[in-house]
């Protein structure tokens, strides 16, 4: 559905994309992270074909960008990062501007209009002025307006960076019930958490470069091993532990133990049979969480080197 | 789901549409631009720094214009000159009606330059629309709001008009003053949009503003002097020239839309280093010194503009004619007993000729040249400041003019039986045009070709490269070409031509 092809853009020899090879399937939710300024939100322009690619290629739904951009402009759905409303429109008023311009019929644009102002709590608010609008609600009827036109593509620059966390979580639900067969979805976000919970791949740019992508468990094998697993004992030991063959010892407390099997979870059994055979008083195993953040925060230090510490105060 | 629509471009070549089917396509294609005039229609009466002045020109104008007439009435009438008082009424209803566009430049100039500080601007360019479609909606968008404001001014002046002073605008000068009223503010208006599509920012925009107003002050001046004599033909040239000055203003704003330049930061940084080397660049090309210049920069260029100043050349002939034709036919008509005696009498007018060839002859010398030198550059200054802003038809028809007159000159001097067409030409027009002539029809060719550069689409370049480069490029003409050979005009002008024409006169 979305696809690039060493898609790079270049502003006056500073190259913000270089060579982003991507698919996104229909179905599929990809999320886009990267530092600022990594380029994603030129990857996302590009891609509603108003930045022309300074080379490589990229298509929406079998359209290619520069050949067929008034094509490929009205399958997308896009939130810009800035969402740019007429603070002298009413809700109303605004989205229906927009049905026009994506040549809704009258009846659908109404019922719509009103399903996502419903949706997004802005039903009530639907006659204030934008202007009067709090951060929040101008985000979600920003989303409201790229969701409009059912988009078979959606790119999505930062949807949930000003709301509340209630508001937050029911973009989320949004953007997880938009998930369709038909339908394929870029979530630019500098939320991991919220990567982790909606995307099915995840791709990270870093200056311009994809630096890693795959699903999340991918990344994280990627970037911070296999899992390790935590056993955690009724009384001290300080003995070595009587490991089979293999695992290794990442940390070792009087009454915990975090080790590495060497085939991840499938060698647990094996694991527990050697501490019980050796008489160690087991009470739990379980893994050490690996959040997304720690494998995005390991793969930039690996990029970058180690971020130094913040200066003291003095 | 939603399929992509088949898109119809303007002008595809199916060229064998049915007229219902070509309607239905046409309505289509005007559908978004009239969606987005909507939009911007309901914007606009929202905003108060619109609504108010436009309140305040329609209901507040007409008064006061009321009263200067009524001042100017009462004046006149003492001395028993009602005619004169009357001729000014249309010029008032000009002004009355140019005011409120005044605002529509405020808007244009906002147009995309405000949206894009705003940040507004990218959901439009995301939208399933063409470019024309965006830019139509917007440059119709500004123009409605202030039109109707200008046409409620000039009727509730009339109405005062008719009220207070009993005077009726003659349908023709009513007609001549509405259709320059819409024209001038539809030229100022897509000026003005242009602008704001190349500005970095409104305050940009609005800087460039005063390439607009200057000239449209100027226009306005030159307009009422003809409503003022009734010179109807004149202004319908004058409504002509701004329309197609009008439309070759939208292609280049066309042509140069650019959808991510709309989308770049706004940086009002101008580069005046880059800017200059650009521009030298463009003047000095490879040159190493002068005569690889005159070789390699100037001589080529020259070649090129070999078939405009084939036109332009035919052009001032024709102007040359039309000012012969008109005084003869003129001078056919009219009362002999009418002319004043100085000019009428042939010995008198010889008389007078001689004395003042004479004097430029004997008197004249050493400072002349100079002097007839920077009064041709002068004029040469007004035609291409014309130019610039017309994409160089204005700056013709400013360089047209004299030649009419010498038509109007050779007549007269038939008519007076001094000189026949033949003798004119050579003892008062070829003495010094010898220089003049090709001076006057290179700086036109190269002032049509500037045009033509500044409207042809670029989309590596933007406009202002595009605007600087060939303005370096019109200079090699001017500083290789038409200076040397005005100055050497000047000369001949001062020194040979009177003595030519005192030959021929005095034979
Ligand atoms: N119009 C432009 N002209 C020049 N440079 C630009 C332009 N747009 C973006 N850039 C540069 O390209 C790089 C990528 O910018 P982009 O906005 O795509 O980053 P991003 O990943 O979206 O960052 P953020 O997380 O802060 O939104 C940045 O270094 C930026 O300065
Ligand atoms: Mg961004």
């Amino acid at each position: 559905m979305i696809r690039t092809e060493g898609l790079s853009k270049s502003f006056e020899g500073f190259w913000a994309v270089r060579d982003l090879t991507l698919e996104v399937h229909p179905g599929e939710i990809l999320a886009l992270l990267g530092p600022n300024g990594a380029g994603k939100t030129t990857t996302v322009r590009m891609l509603s074909a108003v930045l022309r690619p300074s080379r490589g290629r990229a298509w929406i739904g079998g359209y290619e960008v520069t050949q067929s951009p008034d094509e490929v402009r009205s399958l997308v759905g896009v939130l810009t990062e800035q969402h740019g409303l007429y603070t002298r429109m009413t809700a109303l008023e605004y989205l229906t501007f927009f049905a026009r311009l994506y040549d809704l019929p009258p009846e659908a644009s109404a019922r719509r209009i009103r399903h996502w102002l419903t949706f997004f709590g802005l039903w009530e608010f639907r006659h204030q002025r934008i202007g009067n609008y709090s951060k929040g609600m101008r985000q979600k009827l920003a989303l409201s307006r790229a969701l409009l036109h059912h988009p078979q593509a959606l790119l999505l620059d930062e949807p949930t960076s000003a709301m509340d966390p209630e508001s937050a979580r029911r973009v989320r639900q949004a953007i997880a019930s938009l998930r369709s067969e038909e339908r394929a979805i870029i979530l630019c976000t500098h939320n991991l958490v919220e990567a982790e919970t909606l995307a099915d791949r995840i791709a990270i740019l870093d200056q311009g470069r994809l630096v890693a992508l795959g699903t999340p468990e991918e990344l994280k094998d990627q970037a911070l091993g296999p899992p390790r697993f935590r056993v955690v004992l009724a009384e001290p030991r300080t003995d070595p532990p009587p490991l089979p063959p293999g695992f290794q010892v990442e940390e070792q407390q009087p009454t915990s133990l975090v080790v590495r099997p060497p085939r991840g979870e499938a060698d647990n059994p094996r694991l527990l049979r050697a501490l019980l055979h050796a008489g160690w008083p087991v009470t739990r195993l379980e893994e050490v969480p690996r959040t997304l953040e720690d494998a995005y925060l390991a793969l930039m230090e690996r990029l970058h080197g180690k971020t130094e510490s913040l200066p003291q105060a003095a | 789901m939603e399929k992509p629509k088949a898109y119809l471009k303007p002008h595809s070549p199916g060229a064998t549409l049915s007229p219902a089917r070509w309607l239905s396509r046409t309505r289509a294609w005007w559908r978004p631009v009239l969606v987005i005039l909507h939009r911007e229609l309901l914007d606009q009466s929202r905003d108060w720094r619109i609504v108010t002045p436009i309140v305040g020109f329609t209901l507040f104008f007409p008064f006061l214009m009321n009263f200067v007439a009524r001042r100017m009435v009462g004046f006149v009438e003492r001395f028993g000159a009602e005619i004169v008082a009357e001729r000014f009424f249309p010029f008032l209803l000009l002004v009355v009606g140019f005011f409120p566009l005044s605002i529509s430049l405020v808007i244009a100039l906002e147009s995309f330059a405000g949206e894009r500080e705003r940040n507004t601007i990218e959901p439009l360019l995301i939208a399933p629309i063409q470019d024309a479609q965006l830019y139509l909606g917007k440059l119709l968008s500004v123009l409605v709001l202030p039109l109707l404001a200008s046409f409620l001014g000039i009727l509730s002046y009339i109405g005062v008009l008719m009220w207070r002073l009993d005077w009726k605008p003659e349908p023709m000068t009513l007609a001549a003053v509405v259709v320059l009223t819409v024209t001038q503010g539809v030229l100022m208006v897509s000026a003005a949009v242009l602008m704001s599509t190349q500005a970095t920012s409104v305050r940009a925009a609005n800087l460039l503003a005063t390439l607009i107003i200057v000239p449209i002050a100027l226009l306005l001046q030159a307009e009422s002097m003809f409503l003022f004599w009734r010179q109807y033909h004149v202004l319908w040239y004058i409504v002509l020239a701004l329309l197609l000055t009008t439309a070759l203003i939208v292609r280049v704003g066309l042509a140069y839309f650019n959808r991510e330049a709309l989308l770049n930061r706004e940086m009002d940084v101008i580069n005046l280093g880059t800017l200059w080397r650009l521009y030298r660049r463009a003047v000095v090309g490879e040159a190493r010194n002068l005569r690889e210049w005159y070789a390699r920069a100037v001589w080529p260029e020259v070649r090129r503009l070999a078939l405009p100043s084939l036109s332009v050349l035919a052009l001032l002939l024709a102007a040359m004619g039309i000012g012969y034709a008109t005084v003869a036919r003129e001078l056919a008509s009219i009362d002999p007993h009418l002319l004043p005696q100085s000019i009428r009498d042939p010995d008198t007018y010889l008389q007078n000729l001689q004395r003042w060839l004479h004097a430029s002859v004997l008197g004249g010398a050493g400072r002349l040249p100079l002097a007839l030198f920077l009064h041709n550059m002068r004029a040469l200054f007004l035609a291409w400041l014309l130019g610039v802003m017309s994409f160089g038809v204005v700056g013709l028809l400013v360089i047209m003019l004299p030649f009419g007159i010498l038509g109007g000159a050779m007549a007269y001097m038939q008519f007076l039986n001094l000189t026949t067409p033949t003798e004119f030409f050579l003892g008062f027009v070829l003495p010094h045009g010898v220089a003049e002539v090709p001076a006057l029809v290179l700086f036109g060719a190269s002032l049509l070709r500037l045009g033509a550069r500044w409207i042809t689409p670029s989309r590596q370049r933007s406009l202002g490269e595009v605007w600087i480069t060939s303005l370096g490029i019109w200079t090699r003409i001017f500083l290789g070409a038409v200076l040397p050979l005005m100055l050497l005009a000047a000369f001949l002008e001062a020194y040979l031509a009177p003595r030519v024409a005192l030959w021929f006169l005095t034979r």
